[in-house]
């Protein structure tokens, strides 16, 4: 794979304060982090220290109050919204906590959402990528199911897959696992890092599960803001 | 079909109920615009045909008295200033052929007719009424009017035939219990002369019907002792709405004065656009209901979806992209509820043309007049386009506001 070990996301001195007034927190001091494609990632530590915050930042979900963040080399924390907006839908894939299906939509339709956004291939490539994920994920025979009629394994199953439907070089995944049984998670987790590793990946994972974490091949520790 | 087309379709299944509400009042919105706006410029047009099928177009009437005060300056210099001072008028037209074949130039007058009219008594053998005697010739007459269809008893050509005939308003040959053969006195100037109930004819006009006395324009020059002239000329024209303009020209030219029908029945037409107006605001309520409801439904929606809202930001989707889904939304509701509500409009006006509603003073019908016109619906679907949209926008605007970022956090913690 010709970007392995390429960087793909870098950030450094990065600070965000949530809340107002008295209830203003400065929640991440000053991280600095950089991920490679083909690796994986987990970012741990307890409740309230910064993992999610640091990933939405990452994921280019949210605005830091200082510090830089670059994707692929170029300089994001600063650019308008739809430049992040278009650098999220090429670059970033996410996996939620709670999945986040869209619920009225088939497993499919989810698959081919980020892809219809991108524009970059037909329809019918569309629905034979779609089709291609959800058969590597486990899920080929339920491609027409409702979000609702699925599983919750099923269901962050499909998420995965529509994270990984655009190519992106990074992997963004909240506390993937958390939701799901022992098994499921496994399931998820193999399926994710096996993926992402197959097409170059980045995988930053935030985690509370120490297995997986151990299963990784970087684990960041984070507290209080910073990574320790 | 567009990635937000196809999201704002599902959302919209999502909701159904608060859907259809808001479809119903957008339904409810339209058709009624559009049968107000029918039934209130059905009657408004009914009138103008029934006033334009009686007192024609226009009206030329009393000469313009030259009152141009002029001065010259002496010494033979060539200085002069000229003066208007208001206009003074000669009632009544000397040359009415010359004013006719004048009035013959102007490319828009169908029809002119000459009128002698004087005040009379009429004599029947149980009471007298005044009345107004209207001196004219038959042929020219009915170019310029509708007089023949208005006849609901006895025939126009028997007034043709009887050189002593008359034709005479419904409500006065009630009064003076007249019918078609009957024979009455007209009295005028000091003389009396018999006439013979050719015809009663009908407008539906009560100050029309209870006052006016056709007869033949030779017999009127007896009657009232005009041997020349006339009062007026009675003019058509291929197009009503140019009437304004055409009197100001022939005015000019005729040196007479030229009164257009939309002058002469301004009170009423007034009576009438302000009804129309009215009406067309208080049915703007029931679309400006239609648009809150529509903001209240789209409103649930953004609040209900915010989660998906950050998916779909998260994915890619730019914040005009969620504009769009919300107002794709607001724009199919908008789309089938014109649709239905032009349907409902044009079905419920054809039920009320067929309700019965007797009438007669300034137009006579058995029915509700209503008034088929496409601009009704244009201006119904406009209506309740700004009404919805506008709603709209605000929850559009929301949604695509939202910061992905803030939204996942709050789910997640």
């Amino acid at each position: 794979m010709a970007f392995i070990n390429e960087l793909a996301l870098r950030c450094n001195g990065l600070h965000r304060y949530l809340g107002q007034d008295d209830a203003r927190v400065h929640v991440l001091k000053g991280v600095s982090f950089a991920a490679r494609r083909g690796e994986v990632y987990a970012i741990v530590g307890p409740s309230g220290c910064g993992k999610s915050t640091l990933l939405y930042l990452l994921g280019l979900l949210d605005r830091p109050d200082g510090g830089e963040i670059e994707i692929n080399g170029q300089l994001m924390s600063t650019s308008d919204d739809a430049a992040r907006t278009a650098a999220r839908g090429e670059h970033i894939g996410f996996v939620f906590q709670f999945h986040f299906l869209m619920m009225e939509f088939s497993a499919l339709d989810n698959v081919m959402m980020p892809m219809r956004k991108l524009g970059r291939l037909s329809q019918q490539e569309m629905v034979e990528r779609a089709h291609s994920l959800l058969s590597s994920v486990g899920l080929g025979d339920k491609t027409h199911r409702l979000g609702t009629q699925l599983s919750g394994g099923e269901q962050q199953r499909v998420a995965v897959a529509r994270a990984l439907a655009n190519q992106p070089s990074i992997i963004l995944a909240d506390e993937p696992t958390g939701n799901l049984d022992v098994k499921n998670s496994g399931l998820v987790f193999d399926l994710l890092t096996r993926l992402a590793k197959e097409n170059g990946q980045a995988v930053i994972l935030v985690t509370h599960n120490p297995e997986i974490a151990a299963r990784c091949d970087f684990t960041r520790p984070m507290r209080d803001g910073l990574f320790a | 079909m567009s990635p937000n087309l196809r999201i704002a379709l599902r959302f919209l299944t999502a909701k159904k109920r608060a859907m259809l509400m808001s479809l119903s009042c957008t339904v409810l919105g339209v058709g009624l615009f559009v049968l107000t706006q029918a039934t209130t410029s059905g009657f408004e047009e009914f009138f103008i045909k029934t006033i334009l099928g009686t007192d024609g177009a226009m009206r030329v009437e009393d000469k313009i008295q030259d009152t141009l005060r002029q001065m010259t300056a002496g010494g033979g210099s060539d200085f002069q200033i000229s003066q208007r001072q208001g206009l003074k008028y000669i009632e009544g037209i000397e040359e009415p052929k010359l004013i006719i074949n004048a009035l013959k130039d102007f490319s828009n007058v169908s029809g002119a007719a000459p009128v002698l009219r004087g005040s009379v008594l009429v004599r029947a053998d149980f009471k007298n009424e005044s009345a107004q005697v209207f001196g004219i010739h038959l042929e020219d007459q009915l170019k310029v009017s509708d007089l023949g269809r208005q006849i609901v008893q006895g025939d126009v050509a028997t007034f043709r035939e009887q050189p002593a005939g008359a034709l005479m308003g419904r409500v006065l040959a009630d009064r003076l219990q007249l019918s078609t053969g009957s024979s009455f006195i007209l009295e005028a100037q000091g003389q009396r002369l018999r006439y013979t109930v050719s015809a009663i004819y009908e407008t539906g006009v009560a100050d029309i019907d209870k006052m006016r006395v056709y007869v033949h324009m030779s017999e009127a020059r007896s009657l009232l002792k005009k041997p020349s002239g006339v009062s007026f000329v009675q003019v058509n024209l291929f197009d009503k709405d140019r009437a304004p303009q055409n009197a100001m020209q022939m005015q000019e030219v005729l040196k007479h004065s030229a009164r257009p029908w939309q002058e002469r029945e301004k009170s009423w037409l007034s009576t009438f656009r302000a009804l129309r107006i009215s009406s067309a605001i208080t049915v703007s309520v029931f679309t400006l209901i239609a648009g809150l409801a529509m903001f209240n439904t789209l409103a649930m929606i953004v609040l209900e979806k915010t989660k998906d809202i950050a998916i779909l930001r998260s994915m890619g989707y730019e914040r005009r992209d969620i504009t769009q889904i919300f107002l794709w939304q607001a724009g199919i509701v908008l789309t089938i509820g014109a649709l239905l509500g032009c349907i409902v409009g044009a079905l419920s006006t054809l039920g009320v043309s067929h309700m019965p509603l007797p009438i007669s003073g300034i137009f006579k019908t058995e029915t509700f007049v209503v008034s088929w016109n496409g601009w009704h619906y244009v201006e119904a679907i406009t209506t309740a386009a700004l009404m919805v949209m506008i709603a709209s926008l605000i929850p559009a605007r929301r949604a695509a506001r939202l910061e992905p970022g803030d939204i996942v956090r709050g789910t997640a913690q």
